[in-house]
């Protein structure tokens, strides 16, 4: 099988990153070390779920994205957005106007993503009839798609293999477009994302060589852009995209979006750590019988997605109230597109584990690292200070059986070493300076960190 | 290599503790996952057992290249008929434990599902000692 490169979304700007501990320690894949003063993210375990961003209390983490000088290569272009998108919005703005903003910006066809939604929940219904092991969990979320693949491969056969509310959407305005005689280099598809892992997985889908979309754009961005040109009065509703828009759409992103349709035979999860919590016992088989379980890798689902500018909560509850003004799914037949065309461009071939968490592909020789590890660990403080740069003591023992630690970069051992004058003070430092840089000791009251930024 | 845990008697919290712990060792050795979930399903009834039905115990198990051993010796108050025991839906559990939702009388039959060897014997009055191999 061809091995192809992981892609990340987030990257860190190691001008800015000032190398404290706050995303190493939040990392719900302990994907993150600090080397030379600055975050290293291991490309290997990183799942994009954005709670790095989250936490960074100087903004060092950052995606590369689309500038909107971009739509100019193109004749026809799409904006294609969720609806949390609207959703942030206060209410003094109209849906009309905000559309119009879009235009404005240089937009020619907007797309919220969630329709036509029936194909989708026809799809994920379908398979939660035919599936042997219930529940299925849903693979909305890209971040918790690869969670599983990498934490939880005993679960990875109860994933819903469908694709993406963006997926259907783009092949849905692909085909109106070229219905109205548009052809495919003419247009140009511009995602507008919601977050680090959304982003991640329109530029690398699953075992798919190539992106549907031509542009990535960062939500919020496009917010504050749309916030200079926005117009307070009430304008005409000029949207011709809206029509397989339903209530069902406007609320699939949210919390219960998907779940809702299972009724009480589904559960919805969201917090990446508490996803952890669930999957964790569903690998025990302590779980109630479930048809569908929803997992959502932010606290409010989308609505509380990284590149959110507004609040999770009044989200939530502008996208219910407008979700009220919209049919529901089954009263809006599709009659506009091929819909067994959009079908098929709704699956997708199974998904793959990727074992990242073994220690060595060699069971013997993981069983000796593993051993090694627990030796370890008898050496070290146990009170997982991060001041070696890695998350917690077991993450540096792991660290030192691979290769990619030693002894002496825990504190308390150096000062063992030192007291028993196993180590000279300047062979201390210096390992000190490998995980935090230099000048780190040095006195400086213009240093950022350590006053409480996180709160 | 080897790990051993404490069980308390009626500390549900805690319950599914040492299976978490195995869990997580099985995954770094790379071991099949659906074996693992057979292995883990095992452990996490075998504690949930001694929990719910004994005055505590221990669980030990053994990790080799090719299987995992795993032993779970209780301090009583044991099991009268073992063959009863191994049946589904027999259940000596209080009303308090079930509608904790445990006790429903799957617990042994559902080891012996997961398991490729099992081994259980039991004094009245003494303790019962859970043994099974599974084969990676």
């Amino acid at each position: 099988m061809e091995t192809v490169e992981k892609y990340h979304a987030i990257k860190v700007d190691t001008e800015k990153c000032m190398g404290c501990t706050h995303c190493m320690k939040t990392c719900p894949t302990e994907a993150i070390r600090i080397r030379e003063g600055v975050a290293n993210i291991n490309p290997d375990r990183c799942v994009d779920c954005g709670n790095c961003l989250r936490v960074c209390p100087v903004d060092a983490f950052y995606m590369d994205h689309d500038a909107l000088d971009q739509l100019q290569n193109y004749k026809y272009r799409v904006a294609l957005f969720s609806s949390v998108m609207i959703g942030q919005f206060p209410e003094a703005y109209s849906e009309g106007s905000i559309y119009e903003a879009l235009l404005k910006l240089g937009f020619t066809h907007i797309f919220e993503v969630e329709q036509p939604i029936q194909l989708l929940i026809d799809s994920i219904r379908e398979q939660v009839d035919a599936a042997e092991s219930k529940p299925l969990i849903s693979s909305f979320c890209p971040a918790i798609v690869r969670l599983i693949r990498y934490r939880y491969p005993s679960l990875i056969d109860n994933l819903v293999l469908v694709n993406a509310p963006h997926d259907l959407a783009a092949a849905y305005a692909l085909q109106l477009l070229t219905k109205e005689g548009a052809r495919r280099e003419e247009i140009g598809i511009f995602y507008i994302s919601p977050c680090s892992a959304k982003m991640a997985a329109v530029k690398r889908p699953l075992g798919e060589k190539e992106s549907i979309v031509d542009g990535l754009i960062n939500m919020n961005d496009l917010y504050s852009q749309i916030m200079k040109v926005i117009s307070k009065k009430e304008e005409q509703d000029t949207s011709c995209c809206r029509d397989q828009l339903t209530h069902d759409g406007i609320v699939w992103s949210l919390p219960r979006g998907e779940a809702r349709h299972f009724k009480r035979k589904s559960m919805a999860v969201d917090g990446i750590h508490n996803v952890v919590k669930i999957l964790e016992r569903m690998e025990n088989d302590d779980i109630p019988e479930l048809d569908f379980l929803e997992l959502k890798s932010c606290h409010q689902g989308c609505a509380g997605g990284i590149l959110l500018t507004g609040n999770r909560f009044l989200t939530v509850e502008r996208l219910q109230k407008r979700a009220k003004r919209y049919p529901v799914t089954k009263d809006c037949p599709i009659t506009n597109c091929n819909v067994q065309d959009l079908k098929d461009k709704l699956k997708i071939n199974p998904i793959q584990p990727d074992y990242v968490f073994a220690l060595d592909s060699d069971r013997m020789k993981a069983l000796e690292k593993l051993q090694k590890v627990e030796r370890i660990l008898c050496q070290l403080p146990g009170i997982d200070c991060a001041a070696c740069g890695a998350p917690n003591c077991h993450a540096l023992a792991e660290d030192m059986v691979q290769g990619k630690a030693k002894m002496s970069d825990c504190i308390f051992l150096q000062n063992r070493y030192l007291n028993e004058n196993k180590i000279t003070l300047a062979r201390a430092t210096k390992n000190l300076e490998k995980a935090w840089g230099k000048n780190r000791f040095d006195a400086d009251c213009n240093k950022r960190g350590g006053r409480n930024e996180g709160f | 290599m080897k790990m051993e845990f404490d069980i308390a008697s009626g500390d549900f919290k805690k319950a599914g503790r040492a299976s978490s712990q195995i869990k997580k060792v099985l995954k770094q050795l790379q071991v099949d996952p659906k074996i693992i979930k057979r292995i883990v399903v095992a452990i996490y009834e075998a504690e949930v057992n001694i929990v719910a039905h004994s005055f505590g115990g221990k669980l030990t198990a053994h990790i080799n290249g090719n299987s995992i051993e795993v032993t779970l010796t209780d301090n009583g108050p044991g099991i009268k008929d073992i063959e009863q025991a191994m049946q589904e839906g027999f259940s000596t559990a209080s009303k308090e434990v079930r509608d904790m939702g445990f006790g429903a009388g799957m617990g042994l039959p559902n080891i012996r599902k997961n398991t490729d060897e099992l081994n259980v014997t039991s004094e009245w009055g003494v303790g019962t000692t859970v043994w099974f191999r599974n084969q990676f």
